[in-house]
């Protein structure tokens, strides 16, 4: 059996700041271990330790404590990060460089003979829509621009696992398709993805796994389904053409009051439950009105995390107060 | 190809930085300028514009050298390009070699330009040239490149202000370590001659490059003195990026 992409054992980071040194935890003993060819979603907010995390697989910071190792090497060897490709979160480049020269430049940092690189340079520009952009500087670049070719950067090597921050940050809607297309790509060729992200919907599209961590420490792993769950949270219920009775609220008569009225004139009610759904939707029949749409919804990795996120914060001030 | 990839890139870098481009003129100004100088002057005409030149190409080369050497790994960590660098498959010496000699190379191509404004007013003032100006420019050459690796040692690990104070100290006092080492051994305290002493064999001594008087009144040079001079400049800027390497292995990048 191959060794996991990335493994860590009790990975901690302390940072010391100011005058006096003070001590603050960036890290709190991670345990990780994600297998070949998965996508990875690792989210937190700011300040959770998602970036010191990241630093550390990429030997930036050197850990306190712990162990860990990129494709089966020791965090901090040279050679394999060679197979790794790397976009840090609001990546600076070389102003002066154009596009292909900044592209040719990591290639050479990787070793890559000349005819290789034209060659990845040529699929990659495309690959994140700047080949118009090739022979421009990057001081002239958009922060959306500099985000595209700083993808193709971390590409350029055809790696066996990518590490992602923030990677649709800065990006428009499009952008953000161009990310995920990306993501899957990568996926379908069995490379790795690591991705930390602040946009969980994207999360939630592309990833197999989901790790949330919080003030510095892994709370949860798990699929989105097992952290989500199955479980409906509410029927969302649309009709059209319901009209009040003489003296009565438009509502009345139905087992859920209205829950908001859209700018085209629909009612949308939300039931907790298919039970009290069904009898909505046969009153609003039984009084003239249509049926528009019958909507069972899913609690969204965002409420989720949400909730999780506010209430270990709220845990860990607790914790802190004693 | 690592090294030599990042060389190019700092040096890349730094020809398409326009501010250079101001410093180059007005050292390029002052070495014209000197013509004026001289006419304020009474004899020694062409003297003067010797070694008005070459004082001119000796600040200003030094003035890039630190203006460019203190930012130059600092501000890569500071705009964190270092981050998608120092995660390649690259040693971090290497990253700081490579960005030494793409400086290195920056300064080679400015004193080569400030040289030849220098040849150039020489001639057209009706001035002669003689056998020391080129070792005298040269011996200035790698003075600048002691300096570099001065200001690289501090740029690892402190801020550009302060970088730029050790340097410049630093600097100053090695223009004037024969003098500390002579005032050092005149002193009836044996610790201060003994300090004196330590202080000049760590310290660089930046006077074993001036030979600016000798190529101002066309005085002869030694070639051995010209090769140990430019030895000890290597082996000093040597110790100085490996000491520099030796802290850029183990820091963190914030």
């Amino acid at each position: 059996m191959s060794e996991p992409a990335i493994r860590t054992e009790g990975l901690r980071k302390v940072y010391r700041t100011g005058f006096l040194r003070r001590s603050f935890v960036g890290l709190h003993g991670l345990d990780l271990e994600i297998p070949r060819g998965e996508v990875f979603g690792f989210i937190g907010p700011n300040g959770s330790g998602k970036t010191t995390t990241q630093k550390l697989l990429m030997g930036l910071n050197f850990p306190t404590a712990g162990k860990g190792w990129l494709l089966g090497a020791p965090l901090g060897d040279r050679e394999i990060m060679g197979r790794v490709g790397f976009l840090p979160e609001r990546p600076y480049f070389y102003d002066y460089l154009t596009a292909t020269e900044f592209l040719h430049f990591y290639g050479q940092l990787h070793g890559i003979d000349k005819g290789t690189r034209l060659r990845r340079i040529d699929e990659l520009l495309p690959l994140v829509h700047m080949e118009r952009a090739r022979h421009v500087q990057l001081r002239k670049f958009s922060k959306g621009m500099l985000q595209r070719v700083g993808i193709a950067q971390a590409l350029i090597n055809e790696p066996d696992l990518v590490i992602l921050d923030e990677p649709a940050s800065g990006l428009d809607p499009m952008g953000r398709l161009l990310i995920r297309d990306i993501v899957r790509r990568l996926r379908s060729k069995g490379v790795t993805v690591f991705l930390s992200s602040h946009v969980l919907s994207d999360v939630e599209q592309v990833c197999d796994r989901v790790g949330i961590i919080v003030g510095g420490k892994l709370q949860q792993v798990g699929t989105v389904e097992e952290l989500v769950g199955q479980t409906m949270s509410a029927v969302e219920v649309v009709v059209e053409g319901l009209v009040a009775a003489e003296d009565a609220a438009v509502d009345d008569g139905f087992p859920v009051s209205l829950h908001r009225t859209t700018p085209r004139g629909h009612h949308v009610f939300e039931a907790p439950d298919h039970d009290a759904a069904r009898a909505v939707v046969r009153e609003a029949l039984a009084r003239g009105a249509q049926l528009v749409s019958y909507l069972p919804r899913r609690e969204t990795l965002e409420q989720y995390f949400m909730d999780e996120a506010a209430s270990m914060e709220k845990q860990e001030r607790e914790e802190a107060a004693r | 190809m690592k090294i030599q990839a990042i060389a190019l890139n700092t040096f890349r870098e730094a020809v398409r930085d326009k501010i250079l481009y101001s410093l180059l003129f007005f050292a390029i100004l002052m070495i014209g300028g000197s013509v004026l100088i001289a006419d304020l002057t009474l004899g020694e005409y062409h003297k003067i514009i010797r070694d008005t030149g070459l004082a001119a190409i000796s600040l200003f080369g030094l003035a890039i050298a630190i203006f460019v050497g203190i930012g130059l790994v600092y501000k890569e960590i500071e705009r964190k390009t270092i981050y998608t660098i120092a995660s390649k498959p690259v040693a971090r010496w290497q990253f700081l070699v490579g960005k030494y000699f793409g400086l290195l190379a920056t300064l080679a191509t400015e004193v080569f330009i400030m040289a030849v404004a220098f040849f150039v007013t020489i001639k057209v003032m009706g001035g002669e040239t003689n056998a020391a100006l080129l070792p005298a420019i040269w011996l200035t050459f790698v003075e600048m490149a002691v300096v570099t690796a001065l200001a690289t040692l501090f740029g690892c690990f402190t801020s550009p202000m302060l970088s730029a104070l050790f340097t410049v100290g630093l600097t100053l006092i090695g223009k004037m370590s024969q003098e500390l080492l002579a005032i050092g051994q005149k002193s009836e305290t044996e610790l201060i001659t003994v300090l004196a002493e330590v202080a000049y064999r760590v310290l660089p001594d930046l006077s074993r490059f001036n030979l600016r008087p000798q190529a101002a009144y066309g005085l002869e040079v030694e070639w051995e003195y010209v090769a140990y001079a430019t030895g000890y400049g290597a082996a000093y800027s040597a110790a100085l990026l490996v000491i520099a390497a030796i802290i850029f292995r183990f820091r963190d990048f914030k």
